[in-house]
């Protein structure tokens, strides 16, 4: 496969909270139509990461850029000032983004839930909104729930219409940070069966996650990442079956192990 | 022995005690609802101010409440009806009490909003973000709704301490209740009686916002919950 320009471009990301030096230089590519998983222990600097693609972190030092655009930061000559609130929310608009906790908005329904941001950010007409939700709740398989609210629903169901309200904005790239991990282990399979479905529709994918079976079918590259480094990357068969590096096999080891 | 006369001539004059108290309920309701509305205009205005990314707003607005609910709404009236015609601003009586309780109502609102919009989960914000809303966007669509709900049961606090403490107006001259009754007192030295329908107004005019405000609370949650 010939390398076109990669969809994100991260170089030398550095994040530190405080003291605590969080990310330490991370370099990562990730091409048009890719499914990356990040997998490593709590603590490792995956979710950062992942937040620092939408620039809901601030990076500390370095770049991100998403279809060659540096996100969060503008030119001005040769010195880069951060990013208008405006064209930052322009930005992530592009940039679906899935959470742990769902946070779907209690104040409103599940099929307003899905509508907001296109009417609110993309002025797109009633109908039209409308018309696209329900094509989109159909694909997650909640239509019978279109007018409840989210606090009648299932955690799993919540997580379903969360993705359905991030794929309302028509993203070019999709972020699920550990999108199971907050469900009851019953309510796991639904969720983990939409978010294959819309990979193998061909979205560009990053994933946070714990679910290392479905990370290793799903994905094109793992990154295995600890202490705010990426220790490895490369297919799931290499960092899951044959991987060289000793800190790789003994997280691999310990979360096979039950 | 106990005065039977007074009592007797209390009760005959009954109809126009109830009459003058009254205008004097009307005026005491008017001043508390328009007090009411600068002080929530004014105080959500503070509330965002304090919560803004600027430091210049966020001092500002501290100042203000820190002076505000510091001194006495009393010193306060008196500044605005009294001391305000030294410099040649002279307001209505019930302008100033307007102005007055509007202005420190505003400094109270503005904490109940403030921590009314911190009760909001951040993850509701990054949520908003996250689908393209700027900040402003955000606030007003997902956080502000869900933050006024919260607001409800202490904006009704407000508003009955409100129209109890609209009887220091009437040190202001304020046609109001309670000036209506010292009036009428002065008047007719029925004193016990009057103050007796005084308290019975106020607490009639209390109890129905209460329960107004408890309704509204009712309705907002029943909405949530269908």
């Amino acid at each position: 496969m010939a390398e076109s320009t990669p969809l994100v471009r991260i170089e030398g990301l550095y994040k530190c909270f405080g003291n605590l030096e969080v990310l330490k230089g991370i370099d990562l590519n990730v091409q048009q139509g890719q499914k990356i998983s990040l997998i490593g222990p709590s603590g490792s600097g995956k979710t950062t990461l992942l937040r620092c693609v939408n620039y809901l972190e601030e990076p500390t030092r370095g770049d991100i850029y998403i279809d060659d655009e540096l996100i969060g930061q503008r030119l001005v000559g040769t010195r880069k000032v951060p990013m208008g609130d405006k064209q930052l929310a322009r930005m992530r608009a592009g940039i679906g983004m899935v959470f742990q906790r769902f946070n779907l908005f209690p104040h409103l329904s599940v099929l307003e839930n899905i509508i907001l941001g296109p009417l609110k950010v993309q002025y797109r007409e009633r109908a039209e909104a409308v018309a696209l939700a329900e094509d989109l709740l159909d694909k997650v398989g909640m239509s019978a729930k279109r007018d409840a609210f989210p606090e009648q629903l299932s955690g799993g169901q919540q997580q379903r219409i969360a993705i359905a309200r991030a794929l309302a904005m028509r993203p070019k790239l999709m972020l699920f940070d550990e999108a199971t991990s907050a469900l009851d282990p019953e309510l796991v399979g639904e969720v983990l069966g939409v978010m294959r479905k819309l990979a193998e529709e061909g979205m560009t994918m990053i994933i946070v996650t714990h679910e290392m079976s479905f990370a290793e079918s799903v994905s094109d590259q793992v990154i295995f990442m600890a202490d705010g480094n990426i220790v490895e990357q490369g297919p799931p068969r290499q960092i899951f079956r044959d991987s060289q590096v000793e800190r790789t096999r003994s997280f691999i080891r310990a979360v096979q192990e039950h | 022995m106990f005065d039977t006369s007074a009592l007797h001539k209390g009760i005959e004059l009954l109809p126009y005690f109830l009459n003058v108290l009254g205008m004097g309920a009307l005026t005491t309701l008017g001043l508390t609802a328009a007090a009411f509305v600068v002080a929530v205009l004014l105080g959500f205005c503070l509330a965002l101010m304090r919560l803004s990314r600027s430091r210049a707003l966020r001092l500002i607005a501290s100042v203000y409440l820190e002076i505000l609910r510091n001194v006495p709404i009393l010193t306060q009236l008196f500044i605005l009806y009294f001391g305000l015609t030294y410099v040649g601003i002279t307001l209505p009586a019930i302008g100033a009490a307007i102005i007055g309780f509007g202005l420190n109502g505003a400094a109270i609102l503005s904490e109940v909003f403030r921590a009314s919009i911190r009760t909001i989960d951040r993850g509701q914000s990054e949520a908003a973000f996250s689908i393209g809303m700027t900040r402003a966007l955000a606030l007003r669509l997902v956080v502000l709704p869900q933050a006024f709900k919260v607001a409800i049961p202490g904006m009704a606090n407000f508003a009955i301490g409100l129209l109890k403490d609209t009887s220091l107006a009437s040190a202001a001259a304020v046609p109001e209740l309670t000036f209506k009754a010292r009036m009428l007192v002065s008047e007719t030295y029925q004193t016990n009686l009057i103050y007796f329908l005084l308290a019975v107004i106020y607490l009639a005019l209390s109890l129905t916002l209460s329960y107004w405000a408890a309704r509204t609370e009712r309705r907002l949650k029943v909405v949530k919950e269908n």
